[in-house]
């Protein structure tokens, strides 16, 4: 008897949903418009990173290293003089500024060792680290080659052949496109339920359905399968049509796996939405908590800087957030190609975590009713 | 009941308001059709009708709310079609919409309330005083001044809402069914106050609409409307000679279509047999309700009987609609007991829920379902057997009149109509108990006797027990019982006409004022009686200068919305405090969570040489802090696991021989997989494992040569600027700032105009000579000052906690930050004006802040890094430019004369905003 009681009610949130076309192309737009743009804007780490170049050596192997600076992991360097590069960097023009001292060449060929200076912007800390190796490299790389023929390497011939496994060109927007349709399932799921919750509250609907056979069980359930099946729709379809059509990013796992880890996932942040709708009084309070509990769930889940460099107890804490076994199970399924029985683990945890989340803010509901009727 | 007496001839002077052939049209319903009216001047004007005849829309026509469609309307002179005129009429109108206290600000007080409204109309603080305590000390509510409008009672805030009406002295008032809702003896009192302001007024014009006929009776003239039409117009004498009828109610029922009024004939009660059998239906017993210190309900004791036509009388706010949740578990009892059928109310008993029909006072079903959605939707959660359903809705339907509007959504629908559908609902699963809280509330007089026919078949028939509250005295007359209730308390219960007896009055009103009366001897009461004060009458040259519209842009109008705007959110200490607080506590989740410099990265060695050298290889990478070894890897399968799992970001295999190859000098290659999953941190460890193999190679090779061999190379010495430890924090914190400068203030403003569309306030930006530009940068600049204040915790926050000392121009910064948090108010205000719902809102303010201001902002990567969409986006969001000033002031030491490029953009960005706001913004319905 229930279970018609949580589909009945779950209909009708689908229906008040369909008659709000605002929200509707929100959604659409969330979903394509946003992960389009979201992937594409840094196809890779280091991608046309601005550097200025102040060659007063202006001899052929200063030129050569000028010339190894090309798109798209830099933009063609711009060449200036002393005076202009603190100005340049302080308008935050340039990342980074390799200065070439007089006589370089002359130096490195009379066996002398020659140095170079290189200026680099460490409050853009991204292009910093990994400009900084890119560079060293490409000089080195340079100088070696320009060097050939003049006298023997003395370093030894050992080749370290790297490659990278599941996205070997490291391409940023094969990351980006499924992180942002992580993030806007966590946004939209959390929205839907919790200010549709608010909303029925500020309109007396809750209280209208209280007094009629249905439990708060009932409501709750309804709620979070109907909006959670409009979230898993859409990230279908935007992973199928944006991210596997559009943007082209090869998808080495199972979809359908992926779509049951959202299924999850979407069980724990749906009861969020509702636990937060429950502890706001008005639409203007949940707007505000809602920020404050997405933009760390977002910034800090492993989705946009890695896990391993934050410190241990926002490692720990994040554990108890749906989103980093969320992002965790997705870039094993989707890039690495896992079968459940290797994110087995990001299950349990999401159901876990989900049940607790659903128990809780069942508990709240029941107890707020009587402060909503 | 004493509306003001009928003041004989009208007085023959151009007509207040002429309209000719003005429709109207929402999608598919025509609300009007042609109507073509001259509406008399100096004197009451009363409009008749059903619900749904197009009453308030054409009221919100004449008052400039709404824009014309076809037709035209001249109002004081002008045609409200030219944005000028109306410019020109609107501190002469005055309109109060229909609904309770709509256009009041539930948080503000009583005073507050009135003194905005004072100020929109440009009066200065001595006259904005006079008036507001002759117009408080004339309505009676002096005593209630301090008090909120939202808990006031439906009576007081009518009264209220006169009073911001009335403040600027009106020469045309405007008045949708003013005493809807209202009890009997505030609705008196109101009647009286309106006759004694037009009195000292006497050439004000007055526009009524109202479903009480005995209201209607006293007006000066009238206009009948039926359908979008005008039915007829004249005095109340002249509708009754035109029809025949003895009352006015009969007139106008012989007035409409024969369709409509032919089923028409008086309600025929049959006796109630309490013999029968004397089961109780509804026992209460010492039912008290207290709300902290307040007893809204106090030791309430009745018996209703199976049956049973209960009445509930009583003013506004006297308990009733407390009492009625108590009974249907709603609210549990603070003291005493409640029976229904004999078992003890328990929220949680499902059985008794489904017996139980109940309607609440507000409507309160989906208004995104359809009429008949909701119908049905009804009919499943009380458990009908699927088959039944669609005949029951179709009865229903037919029942409450329903039939034409079945596909239709209750938002477009008028009030009475709405409430029909409540009731409807409420009886769909044909409930042994009916608890109907002012059902009939703002319904013509046809629908009402139609809802009573069917109430009293179902009492009478099919012993349906009906409790029943209402401010209508005919209605209650038809109870078998009744109770009068005020301030908690019950003060009798009897049957209607031995209530009369008792009293000695020939009427039941008359009973009900005088048990009023009596009891309401304290101050404290809803019901005091207003002194006798004259109304205020200002001297005339004050009153002329008060309708010049007051120019295109006033200042104390704008202040007007800002002190408004800011009270409110004074009330509101929940979201100030997680405003501010909240702001806090992300910058430092964020700025201690979101780290670029990577360390304690995994990785594994499949080592198929195990010779000193390998060895050596292998040590030189887990020495490092980077690097994590983990158990070595067994075979391919082995890495292809633990790579897929995720557990290892690097895998090294050296090959068999490397030692001896190496040794020897001929070229050996170690293999290195990167997971690339994540290509942020791939790269990173790509550069590690570069520089570390470089720096074994060179290691090996020094050892080899045993000397310092400088041949070929390149020191290159790497300056890292303005944050010389390479670390996240000073990184992090400048760029958090923008970040949360821009979500919060934004999520703010988002909300305050959707959120006075979606509970009407907005109509005072409609009637009001408010412009949209006032309007707009009135109620930012609440906002802009927390955001302002929020900029100051954080500062201070980067500079004491996380020790991030600002190195350049701090002005330069607070500039900085003034412009930028002017942008992020503004595009919250434009975000909100063309969102229709708050969800809507919340939605569109996350998606167009979080996206660009994290990604496309420069806050990880610059700006001139970024490709396509989000390149366009970066280069113009305001966040690129401010974070340039954070990280330039912060970490670079810079000051206004360096940062000039970036504080241009802006500058301009704020004006930009705010225009788009202006255009987007609409100062009339449509």
């Amino acid at each position: 008897m229930g279970l018609a009681n949580i589909r009945h009610l779950g209909v009708k949130e689908l229906r008040g949903l369909l008659r709000d076309p605002m929200m509707l192309f929100l959604i659409v737009y969330a979903f394509t418009f946003a992960v389009y743009s979201g992937a594409t804007a840094m196809p890779e780490t280091l991608h046309k990173a601005p550097i200025a170049i102040v060659d007063e050596d202006h001899s052929p192997l200063s030129r050569r290293i000028a010339d190894a600076f090309y798109p798209p992991r830099f933009l063609s360097p711009i060449l200036i003089d002393q005076t202009r590069m603190d100005a340049r960097m302080d308008a935050g023009l340039d990342t980074f500024a390799l200065n070439i001292p007089p006589n370089f060449q002359r130096d490195l060929l009379s066996g002398r060792a020659a140095t170079v200076q290189l200026n680099v912007d460490a409050t853009r800390m991204s292009q910093a680290f990994t400009g900084n190796g890119y560079i060293q490299f490409i000089i080195n790389d340079e100088v070696n080659a320009f060097l050939r023929g003049y006298q023997a390497s003395t370093i030894p011939p050992v080749e370290l052949a790297l490659r990278a496994r599941f996205n070997p060109e490291l391409n940023k927007t094969w990351f980006g496109a499924v992180m942002k349709v992580i993030d806007n399932v966590t946004m939209l799921s959390i929205i839907l339920t919790g200010a549709a919750l608010l909303r029925e509250r500020e309109h007396g609907t809750v209280e209208h359905l209280l007094v009629m056979p249905v439990t708060p069980f009932e409501i709750m359930a309804a709620k979070i399968w109907s909006m959670a099946l409009v979230v898993l729709l859409a990230t279908a379809a935007s992973l199928i049509l944006v991210v596997e059509g559009l943007l082209q990013v090869p998808i080495e796992g199972s979809i359908l796996l992926f779509l049951l880890g959202t299924g999850l996932h979407l069980f724990a942040t749906t009861s969020l939405g509702i636990f937060l709708g429950t502890l706001a009084r008005s639409m203007p309070q949940f707007g505000l908590l809602m920020m404050l509990f997405l933009l760390p769930l977002q910034i800090l889940s492993g989705g946009t800087t890695p896990r391993e460099s934050m410190p241990d107890f926002v490692q720990y804490l994040m554990m108890s957030a749906p989103n980093t076994h969320f992002v965790m199970l997705a870039q094993a399924i989707l890039y690495r190609g896992a079968g459940l029985s290797v994110v087995w683990p990001q299950f349990v945890a999401l159901a876990l975590i989900g049940t607790v989340l659903f128990f809780l803010s069942l508990a709240r509901f029941r107890k707020t009713l009587g402060t909503m009727a | 009941m004493t509306p003001p007496a009928p003041s004989g001839e009208i007085i023959k002077t151009p007509p207040v308001a002429q309209l000719r052939d003005v429709s109207l049209r929402y999608k598919k319903t025509q609300a009007l059709d042609s109507i073509s009216l001259d509406l008399p001047s100096g004197c009451m004007v009363g409009f008749i009708g059903p619900d749904g005849v197009g009453k308030s829309s054409l009221f919100s026509l004449i008052a400039g709310a709404r824009a014309i469609q076809t037709g035209s309307i001249d109002v004081l002179g002008g045609d409200m079609a030219d944005r000028h005129h109306r410019r020109q009429v609107c501190p002469r109108v005055a309109y109060m919409p229909q609904g309770l206290g709509k256009n009041l600000y539930p948080t503000l007080s009583v005073y507050e309330n009135a003194e905005f409204f004072g100020r929109l109309f440009g009066q200065d603080r001595q006259e904005r005083q006079e008036r507001i305590d002759d117009l408080l000390a004339a309505t009676g509510l002096s005593p209630f001044a301090g008090r909120p409008a939202g808990k006031l009672s439906g009576g007081m805030k009518q009264k209220l809402g006169l009073c911001c009406a009335l403040i600027h002295d009106p020469d045309l008032l405007i008045l949708d069914e003013p005493t809807t809702g209202v009890d009997p003896l505030s609705r008196r009192q109101f009647w009286e106050l309106i006759e004694r302001i037009r009195h000292n007024r006497p050439g004000m014009s007055v526009l009524v609409a109202t479903a009480y006929m005995e209201e209607a009776a006293r007006f000066d003239w009238l206009v009948a409307m039926n359908g979008g039409r005008v039915l007829a117009t004249g005095t109340p004498a002249e509708l009754l000679e035109l029809t025949g009828g003895e009352s006015l109610e009969e007139a106008f029922i012989a007035l409409l279509p024969e369709a409509q009024g032919e089923s028409y004939e008086p309600i025929v009660i049959p006796p109630w047999n309490t013999d029968e059998d004397g089961q109780t239906a509804i026992e209460a017993q010492g039912l008290t309700m207290r709300f902290g210190d307040f007893t809204a309900v106090d030791h309430v004791d009745f018996r209703i009987l199976r049956g049973e036509i209960f009445g509930f009388l009583g003013s506004n706010g006297c308990g009733k609609t407390t009492t009625m949740k108590i009974l249907t578990g709603l609210l549990p009892a603070t003291e005493g007991e409640a029976r229904l059928f004999g078992h003890k109310v328990n929220a949680h008993d499902i059985e008794t829920r489904r017996r139980v029909g109940y309607m609440t006072q507000g409507f309160s079903l989906y208004s995104e379902l359809t009429v008949r959605q909701n119908l049905v939707l009804h009919a499943r959660l009380f458990r009908m057997p699927e088959e039944k359903i669609p005949a029951r809705v179709e009865e229903m339907a037919e029942r409450f009149g329903l039939i034409g509007i079945m596909e239709s959504l209750p938002d477009a629908l008028p009030l009475g109509q709405r409430q029909r559908l409540s009731l409807a609902v409420a009886m769909i699963h044909a409930p042994d108990m009916l608890i109907l809280d002012e059902p009939t509330s703002g319904v013509d007089p046809v629908a009402r006797d139609g809802f009573w026919r069917i109430m009293i078949d179902l009492a009478r028939r099919e012993k349906v027990t009906i409790f029943i509250s209402t401010h209508f005295m005919n209605e209650a007359l038809r109870c078998d019982r009744i109770s009068l209730m005020h301030a908690g308390k019950v003060l009798v219960s009897d049957a209607p006409r031995a209530l009369m007896e008792k009293r000695g009055a020939a009427t039941l009103e008359e009973a009900f004022i005088s048990y009023l009366e009596e009891a309401s001897a304290g101050p404290e009461s809803a019901a005091t009686p207003p002194p006798e004060k004259a109304l205020p009458t200002p001297p005339a040259p004050s009153r002329e200068r008060q309708h010049h519209p007051g120019g295109f842009f006033s200042l104390r109008r704008l202040l007007s919305y800002t002190r408004r705007e800011s009270l409110e959110l004074r009330r509101d200490p929940i979201r100030l405090t997680l405003a501010l607080l909240g702001t806090l506590i992300l910058m430092f989740v964020i700025g201690y969570g979101v780290n670029m410099d990577v360390e304690d990265l995994t990785f594994a060695v499949l080592d198929r040489d195990q010779s000193a050298l390998s060895r050596d290889y292998v040590l030189n990478l887990s020495g490092s802090r980077y690097f994590i070894e983990h158990a070595p890897i067994r075979d391919y399968a082995d890495m292809d696991r633990r790579m897929r799992a995720g557990e290892i970001s690097l895998a090294i295999e050296i090959p068999p021989g490397f030692g001896r190859d190496l040794r020897r000098g001929s070229v050996v290659a170690i293999g290195a997989w990167i997971d690339g999953a994540m290509p942020q941190r791939a790269e990173t460890v790509r550069g590690y494992a570069q520089g570390m193999h470089a720096h074994w190679l060179a290691s090996v090779s020094r050892q080899s040569r045993g000397e310092a061999s400088t041949y070929g190379t390149v020191n290159i010495e790497t300056r890292f600027r303005y944050n010389p430890d390479v670390k996240s924090l000073p990184s992090m914190v400048p760029a958090v700032i923008p970040l949360l400068l821009m979500m919060i203030p934004a999520m703010l403003t988002a909300l305050s105009v959707v959120r006075e569309k979606e509970l009407g306030s907005i109509v005072n930006l409609y009637v009001t000579p408010v412009t949209r530009l006032e309007f707009l940068l009135g109620k930012q600049i609440p906002y802009l000052a927390l955001a302002m204040l929020n900029f100051l915790l954080l500062t201070a926050l980067a500079v004491f906690v996380f020790k991030v000392p600002i190195t350049g121009s701090f002005t330069a910064l607070s500039t900085g930050a003034l412009l930028y948090v002017c942008a992020a108010t503004t595009l919250g205000m434009v975000i909100s004006t063309f969102m229709r719902s708050q969800i809507a809102a919340i939605f569109g303010t996350a998606i167009l802040t979080i996206l660009p201001a994290v990604q496309f902002s420069g806050m990880l990567d610059p700006v001139s890094s970024l490709e396509g969409a989000g390149a366009a986006i970066g280069k113009i969001y305001p966040t690129t430019h401010f974070l340039t000033i954070a990280r330039g002031t912060f970490s670079k030491a810079l000051g206004f004369a360096d940062l000039q490029a970036s504080f241009i953009p802006l500058l301009l960005a704020v004006p930009i905003l705010i225009g788009l706001g202006a255009v987007l913004l609409k100062k009339q319905e449509r």
